[in-house]
């Protein structure tokens, strides 16, 4: 449990884009007649997502207007769900994983360069480019340690490759999302112990590997 | 060891192609037409015989829980709803099934939907895998292109398949949470009975399965029950994804013979434990819900349901967490306690205040601050929140804490000397009465 609440300055109004609203239509047409509270986390989702990443009061009312929801009921789902931000966030918004998996590999360090390059946790650096917060298992616990950064994953970090993303983010320059140490997915570093007879041991030389039989 | 041959997951690291073509030259939607037409009865009696226990967590018969559904009822439509909401800490298996192998879930929805007479189904899958939720809809959108499903289908089962997502909330795992959520309400479980069977999702009959147990069906099918039961001990058979995270040299998912031993596992697909086998300190084996073991038991233990309970530890999800002895244990198992604590919907009392009473004493107890009768103190609390709340979130805050107790009780009782033995200037407090 933690404490929620809205931001105390909020925008005037909120409606969705054209585009946006005519994507949240075919959310509620994915669920049977009458049962339109069912969209009520995807319509919110995209309302955020329309709104800097951070979920205005006019937003929430908006989609119980367009749900037929009391206010009420979608207030309580907004504060509920932790992926919901009810106040500003920056840019470029870390949320750090700081549970045991990534505690053991050193998800600690990597707060460390947080606090030094953006300062303490849910405020927004002075040039608007990043906030962090320290969430809950992200469950990419193979890859540990690791952060979202907006909708992306960045996995493996060390001190070093995470202060060299976070200044490569805040300069503009293109970064990678995934593992920052070269690994795919979630394999073994150094060679596969599995599925060898499909990409070889290097994962780029077998028979299935996407590469050489896919590249049209 | 497991063969390549024998392996569900082909595209588990996503070196092969993701899509539809490259599924297929895998093995996927092949001949999914013929298994229909063998009629529900007989791919019910298959999963059953095939002994595949649910890989959620729980171990319960997939085959058994699909023969819970009852006959259809055109008032009542049945649903599928599969649980994707995989945030269980040390799991990260349903992942890699939805980015590299969505199709092998795609098809195992039509199927299981076809046994338990559904034709529709969800897939529930958490708010922050937006990558894997973008991959799985890009797989769900192909197999109705290529009329694999849909109201009109080649397979002749009408079936719509829907990717729903949440928002980020632990407790929308647990299954009738999870509805609640997908009815568009907070993620607050039930009361059970009734059970989802009868009344699930929107009032109507449900199943809700795992990712995994969903995605295996397709070719435990197609390659027979008695094929995947010849791995594994009995009771605990089958093929099982495995992640293993923490210190290990290589930290992965890996696709194994159930039953594998512990140092098996690691010496051969992790490269061992970081520092040697004399530095391996603890295993939580089936992420961070069961009670942790210590070195000596886990090493030569047998990687299953059944062995792991006898430790009184369990499988779970196979999320293997490894800790060396550079580990500081109760920091670890503390830092959980604050995740239950987070992760708590609220609506129960002994764990909405439990968690956060036993979040706070450990705290103290990593620093030593503390009194030793504080520990029995502990350990009683969290024996009056397990078994005392409506879902499984108040044993699975329960447990880190009574398997630390119980496997590291002298390791709290040297820090509270250590700090004891020097002076402070601030009093140790005794735990809110």
């Amino acid at each position: 449990m933690t404490v929620r609440r809205l931001a105390d300055e909020q925008p005037a109004s909120f409606d969705f884009t054209p585009e946006n609203r005519a994507w949240c239509d075919a959310q509620i047409a994915k669920y049977p007649q009458g049962r339109q509270a069912s969209a009520v986390i995807p319509l919110l989702w995209k309302a955020q997502a329309q709104h800097d990443y951070w979920l205005p009061k006019p937003a929430i009312e908006k989609v119980a207007e367009i749900l037929d929801m009391p206010y009420i009921r979608v207030l309580e789902i907004a504060t509920f769900y932790s992926m919901f931000n009810l106040s500003p966030v920056g840019t470029h918004f870390i949320q750090l994983c700081g549970t045991t998996p990534c505690m053991l590999r050193g998800a600690e360090e990597i707060r460390k360069v947080c606090e030094d390059k953006i300062g303490p946790q849910r405020h927004v650096r002075a040039d608007g480019k990043f906030s962090w917060l320290e969430v809950e298992c992200l469950g990419a616990c193979c890859n540990a340690p690791m952060v979202q950064i907006n909708d992306d994953y960045y996995e493996d970090l060390t001190p070093e490759n995470f202060g060299k993303l976070i200044d490569d983010l805040a300069a503009g320059r293109p970064v990678h999302k995934g593992s920052q140490t070269g690994r795919i997915g979630s394999e073994p570093t150094g060679g596969l112990t599995t599925l060898t007879d499909l990409y070889g041991v290097d994962g780029v030389s077998g028979p299935g590997c996407y590469a050489s039989k896919n590249q049209d | 060891m497991l063969q390549d041959k024998d392996r569900i997951f082909t595209n588990l690291y996503g070196f092969g192609d993701r899509g539809l073509k490259g599924a297929m030259a895998r093995g996927a939607w092949d001949g999914t037409k013929g298994l229909l037409e063998k009629g529900k009865d007989w791919i019910i009696t298959e999963m059953k015989a095939s002994g595949l226990r649910g890989r959620g967590g729980a171990g319960f018969p997939t085959g058994l829980k699909w023969s819970f559904m009852p006959k259809p009822d055109p008032a009542r439509p049945s649903y599928l709803v599969v649980n994707a909401d995989e945030s269980e800490p040390g799991t990260c298996k349903d992942r890699e099934i939805m980015r590299n192998d969505p199709h092998l879930l795609v098809e195992g929805c039509m199927i299981a939907s076809f046994a338990m007479g559904a034709h529709a189904a969800y897939i529930y899958i958490r708010g922050e895998y937006i990558a894997e939720r973008d991959a799985l809809q890009a797989a769900v959108d192909e197999a109705y292109a290529a009329r694999l499903i849909g109201k009109d289908n080649i397979n002749g089962w009408p079936f719509d398949l829907y990717v729903h997502h949440g928002a980020g909330a632990y407790i929308c795992g647990e299954e009738t949470a999870l509805l609640e959520s997908l009815e568009g309400k907070k993620g607050m479980p039930r009361m059970k009975p009734p059970f989802p069977a009868n009344m699930g999702l929107y009032g109507c009959p449900t199943t809700v399965n795992n990712v995994e147990s969903i995605a295996v069906a397709p070719t435990i099918l197609r390659r027979g029950a008695a094929w995947f039961s010849s791995f594994g001990a009995p009771n605990n058979v089958g093929t099982k994804l495995f992640c293993i995270s923490g210190h290990v040299n290589k930290p992965c998912n890996v696709e194994e013979a159930m039953s594998i031993p512990f140092r098996e596992l690691i010496d051969r697909h992790c490269g061992g434990v970081r520092g040697g086998w004399d530095n391996l300190m603890a295993v939580i084996p089936g992420g961070s819900s069961v009670r942790c073991v210590p070195a000596e038991q886990i090493i030569d233990c047998p990687m299953d349901f059944d062995s792991l309970s006898k430790l009184r530890s369990g499988l779970g999800t196979a999320a293997v967490i490894v800790m060396d002895k550079s580990t500081d244990i109760v920091r670890a198992i503390a830092r959980l306690s604050y995740f239950y604590k987070h992760e708590s919907c609220g609506q129960c009392t002994p764990c909405r205040e439990g968690t956060g009473w036993m979040y706070r004493v450990l705290s103290r107890m990593a620093e030593g601050r503390a009194q030793k009768r504080e520990i029995d103190m502990l350990l009683e609390v969290s024996k009056q929140i397990e078994g005392h709340t409506i879902c499984a979130l108040g044993d699975a805050a329960a447990w880190p804490v009574q398997g630390l107790i119980t496997h590291f009780r002298g390791e709290i009782e040297k820090r509270i000397d250590q700090y004891a033995a020097n002076p402070h200037s601030d009093p140790v407090r005794v735990a809110a009465e």
